[in-house]
């Protein structure tokens, strides 16, 4: 766009102004691209020490056998107070996803997912805080304490995971339900819930892979307690994978982070198969009911 | 059909299928209300719970705020042994460090959201999304571990007298540490942990905004930043807000990760790359050590400060969503 004025025979390609723009346009999508690629770098760098690491610690005797020479103590205990935990979050997560979808008013709706939302935020230590305050202080540390704290990180993840799926269900199924006469109830029991169960089972896999790593709460209810050998009574300490990968990296001892790795390549790759497993199914289980 | 039936035929397959129909409605009334109290209960079970969580922090803490009162906040003494205690530090070192993850993060996290929903073609968004959400399943403790024995070396030995020699006239990069713990490494952790929240919001953002917008836009010669800049951009500012305020509640309130890389300093300094604490991380180091029931009592204090700043972010966050409509969806 020179003084020599308009010439028809001038290649279109952009000058001044606007090569300074699109100039400006592709470096800011390099940009964006590198802010990607910079995430999943950081997680292929993470994993891949852990991996690396950890897998060498690896074999069966690590697997099975208590201190020092295994973590099979660790892992039963986490087995334990996860699983006390998700038998506790599970029903009342799905029941008040139900009283949302269900029976609530828009008020009463609005209330309980703020409650949600406010329980999803809370920072986990103050929920080790709660529970030491309400269920440790005067009595005594216990694996049920923290399956209990567990729960209620869990209680929202699910709840809101089966809520969306919930409202998923398509209304002719309801309205089929109605036409029949069947009771709300059964409706509920023999056809909403059996339609949504994958989605229910995908929120419920997702909250266990994230109260499996939950690390502050167990500190308070359970304490640093590691006797090296199995114990199996959720109404006493119970040794577990989060606090013990804590107690060896605040140690500065080689053979303590051996063992940290070893727990830390077994936590991440339970974590990350099921987390992956659980958003796969849940993909599916959305696209047959959305068809 | 039951009310319907002739008493004076007393057919007695006609009277026992009234019967039987009458039942099944008590039994239904009852399963009616039944499952709808179950539900009613689960639900006020989870309020109980909230208002539980407030209840026992303050009054866990009731000791201490009856003794300390406000001054807390502004005292940055704490020394255990002499039963002197006083937050000062640890709100700096937590406010410090959230600040700079956000300040690190969010751009980052902006940027990964623009890529996944307006540039990054199919077949790699069905990747790359599940990976930067994958970065937000790594148990924080794991992260810890990894920033103590990977992460810190490298800030320590590389990283930080980079920042030093190049930038060190201005006070937050002093001289580096002996030890890689710092609030710089934590904070560079923090980073790792709000990106992953903050990229999925804006993601969701980014996509509902209506194509022919955009498309109008383009159409009018905007190119693609431009585009960004003029029309997605304004239309979610206030959903980018709310997701930022989600993500600096995570940075505040992590506790185990910051408690192994940030050193456990008790002074409250310039420099980011001096150790320091947090409210979250002092919590996790001393509780089970816990020398006496005010030293206890004063931790519950700090849990008290983190519970009405995590909330108040959340809160905050929530009201921003609702109030400007766009990230309503999104948020949830």
């Amino acid at each position: 766009m020179s003084d020599a004025g308009f010439d028809p025979t001038a290649p279109l390609t952009p000058s001044g102004n606007l090569r300074r723009r699109r100039l400006f346009s592709r470096f800011a999508e390099s940009g964006a691209t590198a802010a990607a690629v910079l995430a999943v770098a950081v997680l292929g760098i993470v994993v891949f020490t852990v991996v690396s690491r950890g897998a060498s610690a690896l074999n069966l005797d690590f697997l099975i056998k208590g201190a020092p020479a295994g973590i099979g103590p660790e892992l039963v205990g986490t087995a334990i107070i996860v699983g006390i935990a998700t038998a506790i979050a599970m029903p009342i997560g799905v029941l008040i996803a139900l009283f949302i979808t269900e029976f609530a008013g828009s008020r009463a709706t609005n209330v309980v997912r703020l409650t949600l939302d406010l329980m999803n935020g809370l920072p986990s230590i103050i929920i080790g805080l709660f529970i030491f305050g309400l269920l440790v202080n005067h009595r005594k540390p216990s694996g049920f304490a923290g399956s209990v704290a567990l729960a209620i990180i869990e209680v929202p993840l699910i709840a809101r995971g089966s809520q969306e799926v919930l409202m998923l269900v398509p209304p002719s199924l309801r309205e089929a339900a109605d036409a029949l006469g069947v009771s709300r109830w059964r409706a509920v029991l023999g056809i909403v819930l059996p339609t949504a169960l994958g989605g229910i089972v995908t929120a419920t896999v997702l909250s266990v892979a994230r109260a499996a790593g939950e690390t502050a709460p167990l500190i308070f209810a359970s304490f640093i307690f590691d006797p090296g050998e199995y114990s199996l009574n959720p109404f006493e300490s119970l040794p577990n994978v989060p606090v013990r990968i804590f107690q060896l990296s605040e140690e500065a001892n080689p053979t303590g982070f051996a063992e940290a790795w070893g727990l830390s390549f077994v936590l991440v790759s339970l974590i990350l198969f099921a987390s992956l497993g659980a958003r796969a199914l849940l993909a599916r289980s959305k696209k047959r009911m959305a068809s | 059909m039951g009310a319907t039936a002739n008493p004076q035929v007393l057919d007695p397959a006609r009277v026992a299928r009234a019967r039987s129909a009458h039942r099944r409605k008590r039994l239904d009334r009852i399963g009616d209300g039944a499952l709808y109290t179950v539900c009613l209960l689960a639900a006020l079970l989870a309020i109980a719970t909230i208002l539980l969580i407030g209840y026992q922090v303050v009054h866990g803490a009731s000791p201490a705020i009856s003794k300390y009162g406000l001054g807390f906040l502004t005292d940055s003494t704490w020394q255990p042994n002499f039963g002197e205690f006083g937050a000062g530090s640890l709100i700096f070192g937590t406010a410090v460090s959230s600040f700079f993850a956000l300040l690190l993060g969010a751009p980052i996290a902006i940027a990964i959201g623009l890529y996944l929903s307006l540039l990054a073609p199919s077949g790699v968004r069905g990747v790359v999304a599940p990976l930067v959400e994958m970065l937000a399943a790594i148990p924080s403790v794991i992260l810890g571990f990894w920033g103590v024995l990977v992460l810190a070396p490298f800030v320590q030995g590389t990283l930080e007298p980079f920042l030093h020699d190049s930038f060190g006239f201005v006070p937050i990069f002093g001289a580096p540490e002996t030890t890689g713990a710092s609030v710089f490494t934590a904070s560079l952790i923090l980073t790792i942990m709000v990106v992953p929240i903050i990229a999925s919001i804006s993601r969701d953002l980014f996509t509902a905004v209506p194509r022919d917008v955009q498309d109008g836009a383009s159409a009018l010669g905007a190119t693609r930043w431009e585009v960004v800049r003029g029309v997605v951009l304004p239309s979610t500012s206030s959903g980018i807000v709310a997701a930022s305020l989600l993500g600096l509640g995570r940075a505040l309130g992590e506790a185990i990760a910051v408690a192994q890389v940030i050193g456990a300093g008790s002074e409250i300094q310039a420099s980011l790359f001096k150790t320091g604490d947090t409210l979250a991380a002092r919590i996790a180091n001393q509780f089970p050590g816990a020398l006496t029931e005010m030293h206890k009592s004063s931790l519950f204090y700090l849990g008290v400060i983190l519970l009405v700043i995590g909330l108040a972010s959340n809160l905050i966050a929530q009201w921003i969503g609702r109030r400007f409509g766009d990230a309503g969806g999104a948020l949830r």
